[in-house]
């Protein structure tokens, strides 16, 4: 098969390699019935190809003994499987109604017009993909936006403009309470299962995960223990 | 007497790395395992269902009565899975649970396959939380290499393999059935019950489902016993919850409680709500439990009295909005996410969360008339109870409690040709005091 062009202006290729496709079948044998390691497979291929391609659609239906029509409808099923290349970084502001009343909309609406860049559009130097996503189980942190599937937690137009500018400019950023920001292939190979040793990177919560334990310590409140157990509710 | 919050599975997450082994195991950790081993699994099946744990998913289904549904003389594998995939708007209990202390989860997860017999079990995690999804992986990892996952597990002669799987991106995926198709590598729609998963769910096996929460407070009710956990919380609804408040409140964040303590509490504990600022609007459990207003802040957050009130307790996410917000703008969006996360599988939802919107963003925009608050509530009718699954029913929620306690507000919208409010000054970083 031919090279083709893709939006971000780069060559990418062909078939996929021995690694991978060893890789593949290292996911599918992890479960009790193959077909289950498909999702995770799915994220291997976009790791390794920068988006869901048709080579990666059939070697996961050739590992599992299904068609590659299967395949394709499970990788249009779900939001995070990508035709499309995807940058280096995936920049996804939450725009469900909580983070969007708190001023996720007015984020999005900034971003798209500093990267002139549409939603679930890459900027030209490929370095960034821009989508609005649903709730990402931060709405304490409101409003949110996740890099590459990091917390960005506390958000605003400023600090997100600040945030996409380092990322392009190559400097490290960190997530608010994770790691040190790594490419989009990079953290789907975690999401497919093979980990980047880097879990003790970040605190173990945030503030606000933290606000009712700190005033139970000032107080002094427990839930008790056994021995402690009052007969009154 | 209990204390007003009741911190248990948060209590560790201002250790020093408390996602660690160490960490856990330095506070007790994985104690609760040789005492469940030294029981019966029908002994631990009977304590979870003595302390009167509800799911804590949303629905509240007695957890031990689940696990006590599984056929034990079905010759098939049984298995455990645990429904990560936190995505319900306004949810955000398990992640930071999971992240702060993950092995809470693994030991929970050990004790309740015990119960239950299986001996394989999964966390279907969303996929759209690497730093969590790595420190599952950590743990489970440690957990193997401790002795507390894989084969005779503390002498104990019970095996256990836990698998960590990530999800793809699907709202659907929390509702259990659709989860087992995400987890059989196939697209997530719901399956038709009955058979329900007990008896034929994962691989055509006995399965249970349970949340995060719900399995990580089990090894504290076998630590504990079945009484401390009954002994809080209200009659019917024992014990203690995470409760997530978010949006307009001094401070946002978690605030783990017994069951039964009202939200007036909480926004006293949370420094009230932003100054200068009162609460129009709340959801009790998630968008999909009907709003309530000021006029339900004594309403005990239990699963019976919020019941009582109209709506549900849900998963005790408490989205808070104050005068600012548009209540049409906010539950426009709500129904475009529904329409975006419906599965397609049944006609009412796929189709009827479409109309939903596209009524709805008129009426948002000034246009149209009265006639279409009917036609939207005419809508919610023919989707409440006609869909496949609870997705459908939870897309009517927002809309008919709406119209129910605001019906003003959407008139005003038709009245002033569009939003009467400023989108600005409801959001985080508006000047303290803006106007609404």
């Amino acid at each position: 098969m031919s090279s083709e062009s893709n939006g971000a202006g780069r060559l990418e290729r062909a078939a996929l390699d021995e690694k991978t496709w060893a890789e593949l079948r290292e996911i599918a044998d992890r479960y009790p019935e193959k077909r289950s390691g498909l999702l995770p497979m799915l994220h291997l291929v976009q790791s390794v190809e920068g988006r869901i391609t048709p080579e990666g659609i059939e070697a996961c239906a050739e590992i599992l003994g299904i068609s590659a029509a299967e395949v394709n409808g499970v990788a249009t099923f779900y939001t995070m499987y990508k035709r499309k290349p995807v940058g280096d970084y995936h920049v996804g502001v939450c725009t469900n109604t909580l983070c969007a009343v708190m001023g996720g909309d007015l984020i999005f609406e900034r971003l798209k017009d500093h990267l002139d860049v549409g939603n679930d559009e890459t900027t030209e130097d490929g370095k960034i993909t821009l989508e609005h996503v649903e709730c990402n189980a931060a709405c304490d942190y409101a409003p949110v936006m996740m890099v590459n599937w990091e917390f960005m937690d506390n958000q605003t137009p400023e600090s997100a403009v600040q945030v996409v500018d380092d990322l392009r400019a190559g400097r490290e950023v960190h997530s608010t309470r994770g790691a040190r920001l790594c490419t989009w292939r990079e953290a789907e190979r975690v999401l497919a299962g093979f980990p980047d040793d880097r879990a003790d990177e970040g605190p173990a919560a945030g503030p606000a995960s933290l606000a009712g334990l700190a005033i139970a310590r000032e107080k002094g409140w427990t839930a008790g223990t056994e021995s402690s157990k009052g007969e009154s509710k | 007497m209990t204390d007003t919050l009741t911190p248990v599975l948060t209590d560790n997450w201002d250790a020093d790395r408390a996602w660690t082994l160490a960490s856990y195991e330095e506070r007790g950790g994985y104690g609760a395992l040789d005492k469940a081993f030294a029981m019966t699994p029908d002994d631990v099946i009977a304590t979870v269902k003595d302390s009167g744990l509800r799911g804590r998913g949303g629905a509240g289904f007695p957890t031990g009565m689940k696990w006590g549904f599984i056929p034990q003389d079905n010759p098939r594998p049984k298995y455990l899975v645990v429904n990560a995939d936190e995505s319900e708007p306004g949810t955000c209990k398990d992640i930071p649970l999971m992240m702060a202390s993950p092995h809470t989860l693994v030991e929970g997860v050990i004790v309740s396959s015990y119960a239950i017999r299986a001996n394989t079990a999964f966390i279907y995690v969303r996929g759209e939380v690497l730093h969590v999804i790595r420190r599952l992986q950590r743990a489970v990892q440690e957990a193997y290499l401790a002795g507390h996952l894989g084969t005779n597990i503390h002498g104990s002669g019970y095996d256990l393999d836990l698998i960590v799987h990530a999800g793809a991106g699907a709202y659907i995926c929390g509702e259990e059935t659709a989860l087992l198709e995400g987890l059989e590598g196939r697209r997530g729609q719901p399956r038709l019950r009955p058979p329900f998963p007990a008896v034929a769910g994962l691989y055509a096996s006995p399965t249970v489902i349970n949340n995060v929460e719900s399995i990580a407070s089990v090894p504290s009710i076998i630590t504990n016993g079945a009484a401390w956990f009954a002994g809080m919380g209200t009659e019917k609804s024992n014990g203690f919850g995470i409760f997530s408040l978010s949006g307009h409140v001094t401070n946002p964040g978690q605030y783990e409680a017994p069951l039964g303590i009202t939200l007036r509490e909480l926004i006293d504990l949370a420094g009230g709500m932003r100054e200068g600022h009162e609460l129009k609007f709340w959801t009790p459990g998630g968008s999909s439990t009907p709003l309530l207003t000021p006029e339900h802040l004594d309403v005990p957050l239990d699963f019976e009295s919020v019941g009582a009130a109209g709506s549900m307790l849900g998963t005790r996410a408490l989205q808070l909005f104050d005068e600012t917000t548009c209540v049409v703008r906010a539950v426009l969006r709500w129904t475009e996410f529904y329409k975006h996360e419906s599965c397609g599988k049944c006609t009412p939802c796929r189709e009827g969360t479409w109309w939903l919107t596209q009524t709805l963003a008129r009426l948002e925009k000034g246009q149209g008339d009265e006639a279409d608050l009917d036609l939207l509530l005419d809508q919610c009718d023919n989707i409440l109870g006609r869909s496949f699954c609870a997705l459908g029913d939870g897309a009517t929620s927002p809309i008919s409690s709406s119209i129910q306690h605001f019906r003003d507000e959407y008139l005003a919208h038709l009245t002033h040709g569009g939003c009467p409010f400023d989108p600005a000054a409801s959001t985080a970083f508006a000047p303290v005091g803006a106007p609404a």
